[in-house]
């Protein structure tokens, strides 16, 4: 029995090593990239001769060609996600409540075109928008990229808000009522309160989305005063002879704040989140 | 949560109810609007560039569209089911009840956390032919010249298929182990007092209970897959010579150039593929939606 227990166990390592192995290469790589010297980053060695932190302090001074603009492409990226996180936030909570408790006429429609959104490929409603911008006026300003990250996170924000909002008990709304309650109060007193992890969720969830895009970001924005840090990035391969070991410092830098993001809401997350991804 | 069930209605309150209606309204105009605005104007707006048949003419005849159309059936067919039959694998991996495998299941998430730029530039490091770290691993262990990953045009996608694979897989098989979560260990159980094998359970209990998850998902990464611009882009920018574009760095390629006919008609061809899946999919919602939950 011990021995049957024991190939079980193995055969579960036997699965554990590769994935661990296959999940963190590419992550190390990174790492190995970000503490190397220029001449010990392609010795092929698993651990640096002289580990070093200059690349990052080469970062930070923006000591480098592609690094003029840093702290500027960072402030770029962090105000646009967040007011992609706080619109989108504002937009689903209030489209979720009339949908869901004030059962408004036509909310079904909208549910639908919001859905429709969802699906239809980004980089497919990438070209229109595009364009769209352009007419608009609002090629290489930061609104251009805030609203179309809005127009992507919010029709998953409404129907995981939707979701969350159906189970809460209907008597609530009754009682309300009963008692007087303007709509308005409905929602900032009982609405909001109850609905807070799923607030949370949709607000990390935006925000990290809008960090993360790459493709809306390259295509709406161009000029070096208003791209964020993910364009900035972008540029470090516009020729042969990038620095490998401070492009790969900066990737970092922008990759640790979403990733320590995610685990520390990882709770309202995977909740939240996966629940209403797919239904089964 | 409720232990009495209540029926799902709004009271049957008459006065007043326009005061709601308004609020309603009122509270749904901001979606409404983002919609109309960066929704159905650009949508409608594109649809109208691309009416000119000529668009096409030219799109067709452009070498480099054949390739991508190809490229992208290719990218499907194998990305996207490799993917799931690897994540239905793993997802029963990781329902076993051990606190490492809990461990490594956090681990193993990293890929969806993180943004895709310093990932994939990691990856295209990692298989530069003359310093990337696989060659010298290859030159070093074996002695051998490893082939040029990025420059060569079948590799090539074969390796941004591996980039997806790498970087879509953790959240398909959370969603697969949600599944296999749900299934009532009682009939696991049963199962095993009938004697039956590791295999028998998972054709009998665990695959009925999550095949309609399984295809759904497949479904909807299919559209979802289209849609990858950055496994493609970031890995090899559609070189060498245009060579190993899909459908969604095409479109692109086109704005670039300046042919936004071209970059709408690139779109119009798919949809033909993507609709009837997108309908499929939000017929698939709504029906879960007016069940009672």
């Amino acid at each position: 029995m011990t021995s049957r227990k024991l190939l079980s166990e193995a055969k579960l390592w036997l699965v554990a090593i590769p994935v661990l192995l296959w999940t963190l290469i590419p992550i190390y790589h990174i790492f190995l990239f970000s503490i190397s010297t220029k001449d010990s980053a392609f010795s092929g060695r698993l651990w640096p001769k002289e580990p070093t932190l200059r690349n990052f302090g080469t970062v930070f001074r923006q000591e480098h060609f592609y690094l003029h603009h840093f702290w500027n492409q960072i402030w770029n990226s962090l105000w646009i996600a967040v007011a992609a996180g706080v619109i989108t936030l504002a937009v689903a909570t209030c489209a979720a409540f009339a949908i869901s408790r004030l059962r408004v006429k036509g909310g079904r429609t909208v549910m639908n075109a919001a859905l429709f959104t969802y699906f239809i490929p980004a980089a497919f409603l990438a070209v229109p928008m595009y364009k769209a911008m352009g007419t608009y006026g609002l090629l290489n300003s930061r609104w251009s990229l805030v609203l179309a990250m809005v127009t992507i996170a919010s029709p998953y924000a409404i129907w995981v808000l939707k979701q969350a909002s159906d189970k809460l008990p209907w008597e609530l709304d009754e009682a309300a009522r009963i008692d007087g309650a303007t709509p308005l109060q409905l929602f900032r007193l009982v609405y909001l309160p109850l609905m807070l992890p799923s607030l949370v969720a949709i607000f990390t969830y935006a925000l990290l989305l809008t960090w993360n895009e790459y493709l809306y970001a390259f295509l709406l924005l161009s000029h070096e005063n208003t791209i964020p840090l993910a364009v900035g990035l972008g540029h470090f391969l516009s020729s042969d002879d990038s620095p490998w070991e401070i492009l790969m410092a900066t990737a970092l830098i922008y990759g640790l704040p979403p990733a320590a993001i995610y685990y520390a809401f990882r709770r309202y997350m995977v909740g939240g989140l996966t629940a209403g991804a797919v239904k089964s | 949560m409720a232990a009495i069930a209540i029926p799902h209605s709004p009271p049957a309150q008459r006065r007043g109810l326009t005061t709601w209606q308004t609020w309603g309204l009122l509270l749904l105009a901001p979606y409404i609007l983002v919609f109309l605005v960066f929704v159905l104007y650009p949508v409608t707006y594109g649809l109208w560039l691309a009416r000119h048949p000529e668009s096409y003419r030219t799109l067709f005849e452009d070498p480099v569209f054949f390739t991508s159309v190809l490229n992208t059936i290719f990218f499907l067919l194998v990305a996207v089911n490799l993917k799931f039959v690897l994540a239905l694998f793993l997802s029963g991996f990781f329902v076993h009840e051990r606190i490492w495998i809990r461990w490594l299941s956090v681990i193993f998430i990293i890929p969806w956390a993180v943004p895709a730029i310093p990932t994939i530039y990691s990856i295209r490091f990692m298989l530069n032919p003359e310093w990337g770290v696989v060659n010298s691993l290859l030159f070093r262990l074996f002695q051998i010249d490893g082939p040029n990953w990025l420059t060569n045009p079948q590799l090539a996608m074969c390796m941004a298929m591996l980039v997806h694979i790498w970087k879509a897989l953790p959240f398909w098989t959370l969603i697969l182990m949600a599944g296999r979560l749900a299934i009532p260990k009682e009939l696991y159980e049963a199962a095993s007092v009938d004697g039956a094998s590791a295999w028998q359970k998972f054709r009998y209990v665990t695959w009925p209970s999550i095949r309609t998850l399984y295809i759904t998902s497949t479904l909807l990464s299919l559209i979802w897959t289209l849609g990858d611009f950055n496994s493609v882009y970031l890995l090899t920018g559609g070189q060498p010579a245009d060579k190993t574009h899909v459908l969604a760095t095409l479109g692109i390629r086109y704005i670039r150039l300046d042919q936004l006919d071209h970059a709408m008609a690139t779109i119009v061809v798919a949809l033909p593929f993507v609709l009837p899946l997108v309908y499929f999919m939000m017929k698939r919602l709504s029906i879960d939606d007016q069940k009672p939950s």
